[in-house]
């Protein structure tokens, strides 16, 4: 909200003002470790992504990826703090050093590598789409112009949506809350005839705050790429390279069918790619500045990322997703390991 | 030499001829290394910080300057004043939002100082419900938090009014719904700018005969009635002519689609906010006017009335233009506040400065800049205003002789 906002970017302009140089030019490793705790950047509230429950545990694919590399450098998913985030405070909160870890469903892209920041693997292949009440009788984006338009200021979202309707020649009235919360209300209250954000979000605010989820439809267009990924600051290759293969760590083990349950029986497997993989052969996690049961310790705390996937958006889940470009590459998706070893 | 020596000297040499001993026991040449001394330390931690700053940036690979201004925005804005499309620059991104801040802050001051010198004097009331209710007013309103009172009106002006398709209509081109007020607007027509400059004229002749009348009283006592003098230059002037050309063309809103297309719009974002602002500022003002006209002596009432002045003319002719010298300082600074407490616009959706500030912050990156630019537009602003309130104190201010 404002406030808060008004409150991180003065935060962070006093940070660039008053910190001394070295501050975390030394790796976030060492930080986390001496603090013996991991500050994650997450979404204020998205279902399936990452909300806090009514006792205020935190839940979601994005929380699970944060819980990961918990496990992996202080093995236990308990010394994570969670700073809920804005769009618009989430990338000056990691320059400005007050967060680890962004893991908050946030769009890989060129001006934001370049800004500072570093990408992690994807964690989630999105397209930005919109809602619409059925009763509005639209079928297509296409019939949308001059259309009132709710959407979540300081995104990429809000960008593709001005792209997308000059290149269509339309016309349309944006209402830009930043609290997620107060945008949705607008929404559903009627104050705009159009919801837009990524898709998986919109999924998820349908079945999560629509009273009838069924009186509303996405429409099939979508209107751009969202590789949703971690971000980390730029210049700290070590914390980079942990946050990374921890995220490969969690795809390799679902093509290695190794999975939350069965991870402490696999410890015994012939296959050598799943021995160096959970530690038994080898010693990868020396590399990365952790220990050899690092993926071990990922695995045993969130399972792999087909679990993660299926637990928070898959089709048991309100969200009902589609693995679609999220499947594994060997079953005609995006999701690809480097080979670990 | 000793220190009495000094003030021997300084005593007994006339002024402006005092003999001047560069020493650090002269109080003059210790009062200027003092100055320069806290004149360097000032200076010194700002060159601390700005270059520590700039040493952050340039580490952290962010591109500092204002050379952002001139790239392409990329995003739409729901509400301006001047014409904006995504293609246009940030420059002009900037302008928009400083212009829809002194929007709603100048209608904002207009409102909330006619709603508060109306509470201040209901508080006065010899009516006991009206002064009660004026009481209740002040004491809630300026007792929540102002961003909680925006969150109400803009809920309830979203979620208590129907769709576009619903819409109250209370009159013929009139609609009421959740996408704001639509009203019929002038359209383009020669007409309307006639009727305009005719209205300034109205205005101008008025100002200026009140004047003439002021002098004219003073002079022979006669004084003209000006109510229905100003009335007819103002509105029955440019009215006048509107009717004798046949009425200007007028464009009408009407519902195309699934919203309105044509007229003008009070949209639901600027309500809330101009509501909220002016009603929690007019909470404020109301007390300071009630102190205002608390501090004129009972005496000048008394002696107004003995005159045979009627309540009205006592309390607009002889409290009123001694309570303001009162109230004008501290209205000041609720001016400023109304001013400053509209960038709480970013709760509610309405597009002011901050809210685009940030937004282009969020896209450039360029969170220094932003922040900068923030602080120069407000502080401009209050400066200008403090400046204003300052002349017009003067002016009203007790002229001793």
């Amino acid at each position: 909200m404002s406030l808060r906002l008004g409150g991180a970017v003065a935060l962070a302009a006093a940070y660039l003002a008053f910190t001394a140089v070295p501050a975390f030019a030394g790796p976030t490793l060492d930080a986390v470790k001496s603090k013996g705790q991991l500050t994650c950047g997450v979404n204020t509230g998205l279902p399936g992504f990452s909300s806090p429950d009514s006792q205020g545990k935190w839940t979601g694919l994005d929380v699970d990826i944060c819980k990961a590399v918990a496990a992996v450098i202080l093995n236990d998913t308990n010394k994570i703090r969670y700073t809920p985030l804005s769009a618009q405070q989430r990338l000056t909160a990691l320059q400005s050093g007050e967060i680890d870890l962004l893991v908050r469903n946030t769009t890989w892209s060129l001006t934001r590598d370049a800004q500072g920041l570093d990408y992690a693997p994807v964690v989630y292949y999105d397209g930005q789409g919109l809602m619409v009440p059925k009763s509005l009788g639209v079928t297509s984006a296409k019939q949308l112009d001059g259309a009132t338009i709710c959407v979540q200021p300081g995104t990429t979202t809000e960008l593709n949506l001005a792209d997308w309707f000059r290149a269509h020649n339309l016309s349309f009235k944006p209402v830009v809350i930043e609290a997620l919360d107060e945008l949705n209300a607008a929404f559903f209250a009627g104050r705009c005839d159009v919801l837009t954000t990524d898709i998986s979000g919109l999924a998820g605010v349908r079945a999560s705050v629509a009273t009838k989820p069924d009186d509303f439809i996405i429409l099939p267009e979508v209107m751009s790429k969202e590789p949703l990924a971690p971000v980390v600051r730029h210049g700290d290759n070590q914390w980079r390279d942990i946050v990374s293969w921890t995220i490969y760590a969690l795809i390799e083990a679902e093509e290695k069918g190794i999975t939350q349950a069965n991870v402490d029986a696999k410890l015994k497997d012939v296959d050598p790619s799943v021995q160096r993989l959970l530690g038994v052969q080898g010693d990868l996690g020396t590399g990365l500045g952790v220990d050899k049961a690092w993926a071990y310790r990922a695995i045993k705390a969130v399972g792999n990322y087909g679990e993660i996937f299926e637990r928070n958006i898959g089709k048991k889940t309100p969200l009902k997703l589609d693995r679609g470009l999220n499947a594994l590459w060997t079953n005609g998706g995006l999701m690809y390991a480097p080979p670990v070893r | 030499m000793s220190d009495s020596n000094v003030t021997v000297t300084k005593a007994a040499a006339p002024p402006g001829q005092a003999a001047f001993h560069l020493s650090i026991n002269n109080p003059v040449v210790r009062a200027i290394l003092a100055q320069l001394g806290v004149a360097l330390a000032v200076a010194l931690v700002a060159w601390y910080l700005v270059g520590n700053t700039m040493d952050n940036l340039a580490r952290l690979s962010i591109a500092s300057g204002f050379g952002f201004l001139d790239r392409e925005a990329g995003f739409q804005i729901g509400e301006t004043l001047i014409e904006f499309g995504p293609q246009d620059h940030y420059s002009t991104a900037f302008l928009v939002g400083i212009l829809n801040t002194l929007k709603v802050s100048g209608i904002g001051i207009l409102l909330a100082t006619l709603l508060g010198v109306v509470l201040g004097i209901a508080r006065l009331s010899s009516n006991w419900l009206v002064a009660r209710i004026a009481a209740f007013y002040v004491e809630t309103v300026r007792n929540v938090p102002l961003l909680l009172q925006l969150f109400l009106w803009y809920g309830l002006l979203t979620e208590g009014l129907p769709g576009p398709r619903q819409a109250l209509s209370p009159l013929p081109g009139i609609f009421l719904s959740n996408r704001g007020l639509k009203l019929p607007a002038p359209a383009d027509d020669p007409i309307w700018a006639w009727v305009a400059a005719l209205f300034g004229l109205g205005v101008i002749l008025t100002l200026v005969i009140t004047a003439w009348n002021a002098k004219r009283q003073a002079a022979t006592g006669k004084r003209l009635s000006m109510l229905p003098i100003g009335l007819g230059l103002i509105l029955g002037l440019p009215l006048s002519v509107l009717l004798a050309s046949g009425g200007g063309a007028i464009d009408m809103p009407v519902l195309q689609g699934f919203n309105f297309r044509g007229g003008m719009t009070l949209s639901p974002e600027f309500a809330a906010l101009l509501f909220g602002l002016v009603i929690y500022t007019a909470a404020f003002i109301g007390e300071i006017v009630r102190s205002g006209i608390l501090a004129v002596p009972k005496g000048q009432t008394e002696a107004a009335t003995a005159l045979g002045l009627t309540r009205g003319q006592v309390l607009r002719l002889v409290v009123l233009p001694q309570a303001l010298r009162v109230i004008i300082p501290p209205t000041t600074s609720q001016f400023l506040n109304l001013t400053k407490n509209s960038s709480l616009a970013v709760a509610i959706g309405y597009p002011d400065f901050v809210s685009i500030a940030n937004t282009t912050i969020n896209q450039t990156g360029q969170a220094v800049e932003g922040v900068l630019a923030i602080m120069a537009a407000y502080l401009v602003i209050s400066l200008s205003l403090s400046f204003l309130m300052n002349w017009y104190n003067s002016r009203v201010a007790l002229v001793e002789r």
